[in-house]
């Protein structure tokens, strides 16, 4: 996995000139490598045993003690589990809830994260004072007052109404992170372009909005695995018509082991992937949110 | 943020443009955001047919799983935050020393940052579970001889151990990322300065990083301590029915009893003690403006 730089490399001073090496130094740098290795043993060996755990055969699923070297690579759990009542059709509701959800967000945040980050105007604190506060509430217990407005609505059960409650939940996000990208653009580009005679809109559109492109798409992302992860939401919001979370929580109980594995390894997958395609931009979606 | 309220400067045209763009995101926080706030507490303090009473909240008070779900949620809280905040401070330190490999250890102890609250619960299970993966090493490495019983509804102490550990596995990694943005706007200097005079690790990290990460780690505490009041899924995979938190509460309320009403006073408990800690937080760890970035 030879990553380009991420940020944390480029934005630091270079370091400086190097010392002479003790042995004492040596059996530092040893340590910091092994306590990297160790906190990374965290993380990943779980990820390894659910994906062991999930493509074990048939014959060997309950055989214990387990193996951790894989006896055999199938994928009849992970089939079963595809091919269960209501799956594929939860699968494609999740995907949906959260292309809107994508939309939606960026649609409503871009614009205001672009005033943010252009603008100087009356009022841009209390703005900023008010997405931030968001934060500060467990946006996803709002699911249930929701629910009965939702009722009233009509939109109880189904997509669009998850997608809308996904969506307040990653607004505040969207609009610092979209805030954020568009500062790291000089507006002086976007002047130029008016001095040579674009309308604001076109400078917007021809100048910034392809540089922005790249840290636009991994905020995007971002926010459709926000949808992707929730439980709670969907589970209140859904009944006949869950998302994939709420379709494998609601039948959790019932489950067998080998089932509820291959649930986590079919949640898991699209998880990695994103985590890795935005990964040089992790630092700068989230770190610049403090700020 | 209405445009009346803006007083006009004289010098130049007002500009309008940012307002506009503000517009679509406030209307919509009101409507999904406010609107849903304020109905939590109109809810909570409704009766079903929607008479004003306090019964919605003595029905959800009396109910035998009430302080029990507030003792395992408070309980979880008060134990995952400082073992997290110590992780995530020992990933973020390893992260800024810039070892060989940076961006790849960011990525490793970043994976989990995508992670679902359900799937997280469900890997710690299949490690957990009696024939599970724990077990299984423990034996084969001659530790133990039989398996032990990790998810007993019995042990109270040990349903809450798997969840801490489940749950620092899950959601330590966005309080890294804070810290690591946080660690490097630290200037080298400072660091170099102290090592120089001959601290040790631990007094670098109490004496100058600790201080100086002070806006980052007041951000990185409320974010989590909120997220972990609200934690649901990996509690319901790992302990089943042996112990209930506050959100199983809510939903249990909204979707099988169909009480939306004490399912909403469960919602507004919440909301109240989310507020308390940021408060809370606060007030523990004041940012000096000069500090705000």
């Amino acid at each position: 996995m030879t990553a380009p730089a991420v940020s944390v490399e480029s934005t630091q001073a270079p370091p400086p000139p190097r010392r002479k090496q003790t042995p004492r130094k040596i059996l530092n740098t040893f340590l910091w490598y092994v306590s990297a290795v160790i906190l990374a043993l965290f993380i990943v060996v779980p990820i390894y045993l659910i994906f062991v755990s999930a493509t074990t055969p048939d014959a060997n699923v309950y055989d214990y003690p387990k193996s951790v070297i894989p006896v055999g690579i199938d994928t009849d759990n992970i089939e079963a589990f595809i091919t269960a009542a209501g799956v594929i059709d939860a699968f494609w509701r999740s995907v949906v809830a959260g292309v809107i959800t994508v939309v939606l967000a960026l649609g409503i945040g871009a614009p205001a994260g672009y005033a943010l980050a252009r603008y100087v105007f009356r009022g841009r604190d209390g703005y900023r004072l008010i997405v931030l506060s968001t934060r500060a509430f467990p946006i996803v217990i709002l699911s249930i007052p929701l629910a009965v407005m939702y009722r009233n609505w009509g939109i109880f059960d189904t997509v669009w109404g998850v997608a809308l409650m996904h969506t307040a939940l990653a607004l505040p996000f969207t609009v610092l992170i979209t805030s954020s990208v568009f500062v790291s653009i000089p507006r002086e580009l976007e002047e130029a372009a008016q001095t040579l005679g674009c309308s604001p809109a076109r400078a917007f559109l021809r100048v910034s909005l392809p540089l922005a492109l790249p840290g636009l798409t991994a905020a995007a992302i971002f926010t459709w695995v926000l949808s992707w992860n929730d439980v709670f939401a969907a589970v209140v919001l859904t009944l006949r018509n869950p998302t994939l979370p709420a379709r494998i929580m609601t039948s959790l109980t019932q489950a067998s082991l080998p089932w509820q594995y291959a649930a986590a390894f079919v949640m898991l997958v699209p998880s990695l992937i994103v985590i890795f395609v935005i990964r040089k931009y992790l630092l700068g979606l989230w770190g610049r949110v403090v700020k | 943020m209405t445009a009346s309220t803006v007083e006009y400067t004289g010098k130049r045209k007002r500009n309008w443009a940012p307002y506009i763009l503000l517009v679509p995101s406030l209307l919509f926080l009101l409507l999904f955001f406010a609107t849903p706030m304020f109905n939590s507490f109109v809810l909570a303090f409704q009766t079903p047919d929607g008479v004003w009473s306090l019964e919605s909240i003595q029905t959800m008070v009396d109910d035998v799983s009430f302080w029990p779900a507030i003792k395992a949620t408070l309980t979880l809280v008060i134990i995952v935050i400082p073992f997290q905040l110590a992780l995530a401070l020992a990933m973020a330190l390893v992260i800024n020393k810039r070892l060989k490999g940076t961006s790849l250890w960011l990525y490793l102890y970043a994976l989990p940052l995508a992670i679902s609250e359900l799937a997280a619960g469900i890997v710690w299970v299949s490690i957990f579970t009696q024939k599970g993966w724990l077990n299984s090493i423990l034996e084969t490495l001659g530790i133990i001889e039989r398996g032990i019983i990790w998810q007993s509804a019995e042990s109270y102490w040990t349903l809450i151990g798997i969840i801490v550990v489940a749950e620092m596995w899950r959601a330590t990694s966005i309080m890294m990322i804070i810290l690591v943005a946080g660690l490097q706007s630290i200037p080298d200097e400072y660091l170099e300065a102290a090592e120089v005079y001959g601290a040790s690790l631990w007094q670098r990290v109490r004496r100058v990083i600790l201080p100086m990460l002070r806006p980052s780690l007041q951000v990185a505490l409320i974010l989590r301590i909120i997220l972990a009041i609200q934690i649901f899924a990996t509690a319901v995979a790992l302990a089943g029915t042996g112990l209930t938190v506050m959100s199983q509460q809510t939903l249990e309320w909204a979707n099988d009893i169909d009480n939306d009403n004490v399912a909403a006073a469960w919602a507004a408990l919440m909301l109240l003690m989310s507020i308390i800690a940021t408060i809370g937080v606060l007030w523990l760890l004041p940012v000096k403006d000069e500090q705000q970035v």
